[in-house]
């Protein structure tokens, strides 16, 4: 069992002047390490979650907890420094004139000297593939392009976790494969912890673990292997089963016989091209 | 539209480009109030020489420059008609009918017109040859003295930035429903002016909400990534006074001598 990084005990969270709960007896617990999913349908809670990560909002009832701190007012700063958001909307979350101010930024506003930050900027947009465009204003990227900025901004601060809300989810395939490609690498690089929200369960195919959020609770958790084995129910919740599952469901019922949940188009393919041989 | 120069940047290598923000600002703050001692025909000739000192050493393109000033022509020629037919000095020139006009307003047309033209191109020289974050970098390190007195200066330098960052997404933006407007049938290019300005509506409504969304988000990332206001935060635009910036105030006050010694 590895050390946990984040811990949520039984929280509770209304909108202000709202009656229904937006998060509802949640309890999770995130590995230090670990590459999470979370998934649901829209409105079930999960930007709610991620901004409570941050310190956005606080829980009506129960505890959280980021590396080691509870999360509270005096700490806030300390967990926004170790935990570092990247949202959904390319435009909305650029706040510099140019690419190397936007990474920059953050670091600004944690007092780090000048003569660090200008060495911090230059190695996070190498990580990232984006030193060639430093001095590149917000309108001439594409959205791919703005994200992985966003991610330089974020790992400038060094942090130990990502969180990804829907991240990738108004990008084209080609700059969503790019960012994910590269928090991959950054992950790898270092002992990043990455906790990515999302529609896209091909997406979430990819994690080590998934947890389903549904109207505000927490429905399952599992691998994805164990989440996918859910078929019916997850379309019944309203998300979409990727496409390698749904194909070898309907070939099942054809009398097929393929052996276990296949995740990757690719898994699938040798699966079939091979079936013949194993007769 | 292609034309306008005023708020244009033009990346060039010059030493105008290469001078702090601060001292170009500066220079333009003491231009502005020396151009007022120029009173004769040798103290403008000195202020317009000197202009043109500016201009050259500039890099930019005179004749640019001078068609960029297309849109102030219609003022300063009309300056220059109201000076000349209301001034009453010096001897009568002219005389058809009940137009009378005297030596003494044609000079203050011509010095004043002039006075207006070297201003302007001065100050287009600011903009011109310093990227508008340069320019809110040199205000906010201008006005910090007035923190003091309580002026928000970090929080108006920073509306300046992300405006400036702003602008070209908004017009996409704007482009884009316009776009989606006229695909619905919406006129926005013909018809009495009435209908025209009843079609802007439909516009510009989805943009306020949107410009609206966007600033609740931006808001809400800033505050993700750490920003608190501008208490303990350090900078990454860092600005350096160097020679020729003293040089260039020391010019102007040569200006000024001259300019004081050459007036009557
Ligand atoms: N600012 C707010 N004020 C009041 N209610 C809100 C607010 N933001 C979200 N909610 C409500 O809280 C619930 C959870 O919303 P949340 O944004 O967390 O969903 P989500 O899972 O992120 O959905 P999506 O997939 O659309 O991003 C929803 O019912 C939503 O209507
Ligand atoms: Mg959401």
């Amino acid at each position: 069992m590895k050390e946990n990084i984040i811990s949520i005990n039984h929280v509770h969270f209304r909108y202000p002047g709202q009656t229904v709960y937006a998060l509802k007896d949640v309890s999770l617990n995130v590995a230090k390490g670990e590459w999470l999913a979370i998934v649901g349908h829209n409105g079930s809670g999960k930007s709610t979650l991620a901004k409570m990560l941050n310190g956005l909002h606080y829980p009506e009832e129960g505890q959280v907890t980021i590396c080691n701190f509870p999360l509270k007012d005096e700490f806030v700063w300390d967990i926004r420094r170790r935990l570092g958001m990247v949202f959904q909307n390319p435009d909305n979350q650029f706040v510099g004139t140019t690419v190397q101010d936007d990474v920059a930024f953050g670091l600004e506003n944690n007092g780090i000297p000048h003569e660090v930050m200008v060495e911090r900027v230059k190695a996070s947009l190498q990580r990232v593939g984006m030193l060639d465009f430093l001095n590149q204003e917000p309108h001439h990227l594409s959205g791919g392009q703005k994200q992985r900025v966003a991610i330089a901004g974020v790992i400038a601060l060094q942090p130990d976790i990502i969180l990804l809300d829907e991240a990738t989810s108004m990008l084209d395939p080609r700059g969503r494969e790019e960012v994910l490609r590269t928090v991959r690498q950054l992950k790898e690089e270092q002992d990043l912890t990455v906790i990515s929200i999302t529609h896209d369960l091909e997406e979430a195919s990819r994690a080590d673990r998934i947890i389903v959020l549904n109207k505000g609770s927490v429905y399952r958790e599992g691998t994805p292997e164990e989440i996918f084995q859910l078929n019916e129910e997850l379309i019944k919740l309203g998300l979409d089963v990727p496409f390698p599952v749904k194909l070898s469901e309907i070939l099942r019922l054809q009398d097929f016989e393929i052996a276990s949940n296949y995740l990757s188009e690719e898994e699938l393919v040798r699966e079939l091209w091979t079936s013949n041989f194993k007769k | 539209m292609e034309k306008m120069i005023f708020g244009r940047y033009l990346p060039l290598q010059s030493p105008v480009h290469e001078l702090d923000p601060r001292a170009k600002l500066l220079f333009i703050f003491g231009f502005v109030i020396v151009v007022f001692l120029a009173n004769n025909i040798l103290s403008y000739g000195i202020l317009a020489v000197f202009t043109l000192l500016c201009i050259y050493l500039s890099r930019i393109n005179i004749r640019f420059l001078l068609s960029g000033l297309k849109p102030v022509i219609w003022i300063i020629a009309f300056t220059f008609l109201l000076h000349i037919f209301l001034t009453k000095e010096g001897d009568l020139l002219f005389n058809i009918g009940f137009l009378k006009i005297y030596e003494g307003g044609v000079r203050q047309g011509a010095f004043i017109s002039l006075r207006f033209l070297l201003l302007i191109l001065v100050t287009s020289l600011l903009t011109l040859t310093t990227s508008p974050i340069s320019i809110t970098d040199g205000l906010e390190s201008l006005l910090n003295p007035f923190k003091k007195l309580k002026l928000p200066v970090h929080e108006l330098a920073l509306m300046m930035s992300i405006s400036l960052r702003f602008i070209p997404t908004l017009m996409d933006e704007t482009d884009k429903i316009m776009k989606a407007q006229i695909a619905r049938g919406a006129d926005f290019s013909s018809g009495p002016i009435k209908e025209r300005v009843k079609a802007v509506v439909p516009l510009l409504i989805p943009l306020f909400v949107s410009a609206f969304k966007r600033a609740e988000e931006l808001a809400v990332a800033m505050e993700a990534r750490g920003y608190r206001g501008g208490e303990g935060r350090t900078k990454y635009r860092l600005l350096h006074w160097q020679g020729k910036d003293s040089a260039a105030l020391v010019l102007l006050l040569v200006l000024a001598a001259l300019l004081w010694w050459a007036r009557s």
